[in-house]
């Protein structure tokens, strides 16, 4: 863990103390609960955008598609009553080639990330409204899927399981972000793309794959999303969630230039944006004002972030040079 | 050698440079250094790479003041100039790369902060008295197209004459121009020349920086020479010509240092082979080369003459645009530096911080990159691994650094080029192509990055080395082949090798 994270870690913790004083409601089971399973469907999420965001590439399609698969997902086993572990396979499927496209266009047609995914943004969206005909999916009444209810709704001991399954994501993502040759080559690619290059990395691949994780774990999260929900709107359903990824992202220490950012980081992205929204909530701020407290904590906690570092790199500069007029006599 | 015969000597100078020196750590980039240059009158400046032309450039641009000696400009003696004196005093400069807006119009450029506004509390751009002031400049320059033209749209040349027109709208009264022509090609060229002649009818004074010879040769009424931060000589009008240029660039005193160090070696199979291969930078030169098991091939020529450019399609990086490449008698076809590595072909390249190295990433990480699932199990890198690769090469190369997991970034330029050196030696390199490697090294990481070469021409591998040091050239290949606009100009075997026949082929004529 590095000293960014444990920072933030902290943060975390004195926010939830605070609240939890203010208000004692924010320490019930239920409360805890709710929260962890929001955080759990959002991390997801964050994971697959921070993929994109280390190559300095940005996903802005992913409320979009979190809309589409959702919908697609609900009318794949409520309507046209498809097995629901096909319906799963075909809608992750469904993920993996949304962002196979995107990182085709980004890396062979060398268009750039945040227009390509802004045109994705606004097709995947209207093609959500247009299957629908602007109306919403949902299940029938009576409809069940018990083992799958159980899988992502579910709790067990207590846990959601959404919570848990993002522990186990973020486990495995965990090691291919910080110990695999793939790992490295994003970080490589994030810092220097030339360079990654002359070293003889296919560059194009490896950034493509990003884009098709991104598109996975989006295709995962929309179908948590899509059952916690259990009805689409595709007008307002998912909107805004890609801001949420970045900004889980952004506030964990990556950088939008690529290159920059640990898996801890945007998890503990995630749990503070939870915690403000929670926190929105408990204290009985209007919940109108919900974005501008969540913009504003961004805000701060990016320039607290950047003086840190600008005031570490002064007193090393002035370390360094105390130590050359001490050692100048010696030599 | 005098000037006698230019009707203008007899005119005071506008500018004037009395014994200039300007030295920096460890080097004098110009020694006792005076030149002249009057109204009307155009100056070729030429020189080796390294001669101290772009100090002088330089310091004529206010950009440095040299430690001791004076600049006389229109009768006033300066200390130094400062960018703004430069730019008041008339003295305009017209860069190799240009410094134009492309996406802005050529009236837009030309009076670019300077645009003449309406009257109003909006201070919007008066088009029409823009348009009225860029017409006149563009006529002098004898421009074949529109004040309204994008930048972009224009080629070279047009560019160019968008670049003197600025500098003629801030009434220059002394335009040099740095390399002008050397991306140019030969019928834009012409146009340029014409240019400068208008200038010179104007009484506007011309400094022509070139490495192109003949050109100078067609404009200059004069021209200084620089060797080693000295002035080697001046020509005058009737003295002007490629072989007294070429004189004075080597210098008489080099001849004899020049030898054959040691005996030739017998040459391996060619490894590499290029044939007709044409680069994208000179689309219609093809190129033919060998670079054979064993040797150094050092590949000489000016700035710009197409050899990075060649050496990138031999990495992959570029694609050639006709013709083949052959790896041991083998059809080779790279889609990418990826395919090139994978050959064996491995790329030191010039630009060691934007390409060569990840200056964030440790020297273990930078090493075992282009190889990285060797150093990993079951795809996961394993540091152990990679640390013993790093400290080994460490070792060998004498890489002066706290640890291998030190970053790159904080260390010197030469412990820098020995890390991309490790990162291909950690491989088994068949063919290693050196751009520039000795670029910004101090001497004695020099003379270990020779031994290096040395030591892998001996193991077998073939050995390209791109260089404009005239002596690194000279001293470490075994053969040399000359670059001229993007072709092979010749090549040299070791018993003809003189810094005189590498120039000669470098500016296209006949070595002797």
């Amino acid at each position: 863990m590095s000293k960014k994270d444990l920072g933030l870690l902290i943060l975390i913790l004195v926010v939830g103390a605070i609240v939890a004083i203010i208000n004692p409601r924010f320490l019930l089971p239920i409360n805890l609960a709710n929260t962890s399973n929001l955080i759990g469907l959002f991390g997801i999420l964050s994971i697959g955008q921070a993929f994109v965001i280390i190559t300095g590439g940005i996903e802005l399609s992913v409320g979009s598609v979190v809309a589409l698969l959702g919908t697609l997902f609900i009318d794949f086993i409520a309507v046209r009553e498809l097995d629901w572990p096909l319906a799963f396979v075909l809608i992750i499927a469904l993920g993996a080639i949304i962002g196979l496209v995107h990182g085709w266009l980004i890396t062979r047609l060398k268009l750039q990330p945040f227009v390509v995914t802004l045109c994705g943004l606004l097709i995947y969206r209207g093609v959500a409204r247009f299957y629908t005909a602007d109306g919403t999916a949902g299940f029938a009444f009576g409809q069940n899927f018990p083992e799958l209810e159980f899988l992502t709704a579910g709790r067990s001991y207590g846990v959601p399981n959404s919570f848990i399954a993002l522990i186990v994501i973020a486990i495995v993502m965990w090691v291919v972000l910080h110990r695999s040759v793939f790992g490295r080559y994003l970080y490589a690619i994030g810092k220097n793309e030339e360079a990654a290059k002359y070293s003889g990395i296919r560059t194009g691949r490896i950034v493509m794959a990003a884009y098709v994780i991104c598109g996975v774990l989006t295709a995962l999260s929309a179908i948590y999303f899509a059952m916690y929900t259990r009805s689409i709107s595709p007008a307002s359903h998912g909107q805004f969630y890609e801001l949420y990824a970045i900004a889980a992202a952004v506030l964990g220490g990556f950088s939008l230039r690529g290159g920059e950012g640990s898996l801890i980081g945007v998890i503990l992205g995630t749990v503070l944006l939870q915690e403000l929204q929670n926190l929105v909530n408990l204290l009985g701020i209007p919940s109108s004002l919900n974005f501008a407290v969540m913009g504003g904590v961004i805000l701060i906690g990016v320039l607290v972030d950047q003086q840190w570092s600008v005031f570490r790199a002064r007193r090393l500069m002035v370390d360094a040079a105390r130590k050359n007029v001490a050692g100048a006599p010696a030599e | 050698m005098n000037y006698s015969d230019t009707s203008i000597a007899a005119t005071t100078p506008f500018l004037s440079l009395e014994s200039v020196r300007k030295t920096y750590p460890g080097v004098v980039a110009l020694d006792g250094f005076s030149m002249e240059v009057r109204p009307g009158e155009v100056i070729g400046l030429v020189g080796e790479n390294g001669a101290g032309k772009s100090t002088l450039m330089k310091i004529l641009g206010g950009v440095t003041t040299p430690d001791t000696g004076t600049i006389t400009v229109d009768g006033t003696a300066h200390k130094g100039l400062s960018v703004e004196g430069s730019l008041g005093s008339g003295i305009a400069f017209v860069h190799q790369e240009l410094n134009l807006f492309e996406n802005l119009d050529v009236a837009a450029n030309i009076f670019f902060g300077r645009e003449p506004l309406r009257a109003g509390p909006l201070k919007l751009v008066d088009r029409s008295k823009l348009r009225e002031m860029v017409a006149p400049l563009l006529k002098r320059v004898g421009a074949n197209f529109s004040a309204d033209a994008q930048v972009a749209d224009l080629s070279l040349a047009q560019q160019q004459m968008v670049e003197i027109a600025k500098a003629l709208s801030i009434k220059a009264r002394l335009v040099i121009l740095d390399e002008p022509t050397s991306s140019l090609p030969l019928a834009e060229t012409d146009k340029l020349l014409d240019v400068i002649k208008a200038l010179k009818a104007d009484g506007i004074s011309v400094i022509f920086i070139s490495h192109r010879l003949h050109e100078v040769e067609r404009v200059a009424d004069r021209v200084v020479v620089l060797r080693d931060g000295m002035l080697a000589g001046t020509l005058g009008k009737r003295d002007i010509n490629h072989d007294q240029m070429v004189k004075l660039m080597i210098g008489r005193m080099l001849k004899e240092r020049e030898k054959a160090s040691e005996a030739a070696r017998a040459p391996g199979a060619v490894a590499l082979a290029a044939k007709a291969v044409r680069t994208p930078t000179y689309p219609s030169r093809p190129v033919d080369l060998d670079v054979r098991r064993g040797e150094i091939l050092g590949l000489a020529g000016l700035v710009g003459s197409g050899r990075t450019e060649l050496a990138r399609v031999f990495f992959g990086i570029d694609g050639s645009l006709g013709g083949t490449l052959e790896l041991d008698g083998k059809t080779l076809v790279l889609g990418s530096a990826a395919d090139a590595v994978a050959q064996g072909i491995f790329l030191v390249p010039e630009d060691r911080k934007l390409t060569g190295i990840l200056l964030d990433l440790s020297i273990a990480q930078n090493i075992s990159l282009p190889n990285l699932p060797a150093h990993a199990r079951r795809s996961l890198v394993s540091a152990s691994a990679e640390t013993a690769t790093a400290e080994k090469q460490k070792r060998n190369l004498g890489i002066k650094a706290p640890s291998v997991q030190t970053r790159t970034g904080t260390l010197s330029g030469g412990n820098q080029q020995k890390v991309v050196l490790g990162k291909w030696l950690a491989m088994n390199p068949k063919v290693m192509i050196l751009d520039e490697p000795t670029r910004g090294i101090d001497i004695g990481a020099k003379a270990e990055i020779y031994g290096l070469m040395r030591a892998l021409a001996d193991a077998g591998v073939a050995v390209l080395m791109i260089s404009s040091d005239m002596e690194e050239v000279i001293g470490v290949s075994d053969r040399i082949a000359v670059m001229h606009e993007g072709q092979i100009s010749g090549i040299l075997d070791k018993d003809q090798f003189s810094q005189e026949n590498v120039l000669l082929l470098a500016v296209g004529k006949q070595p002797k």
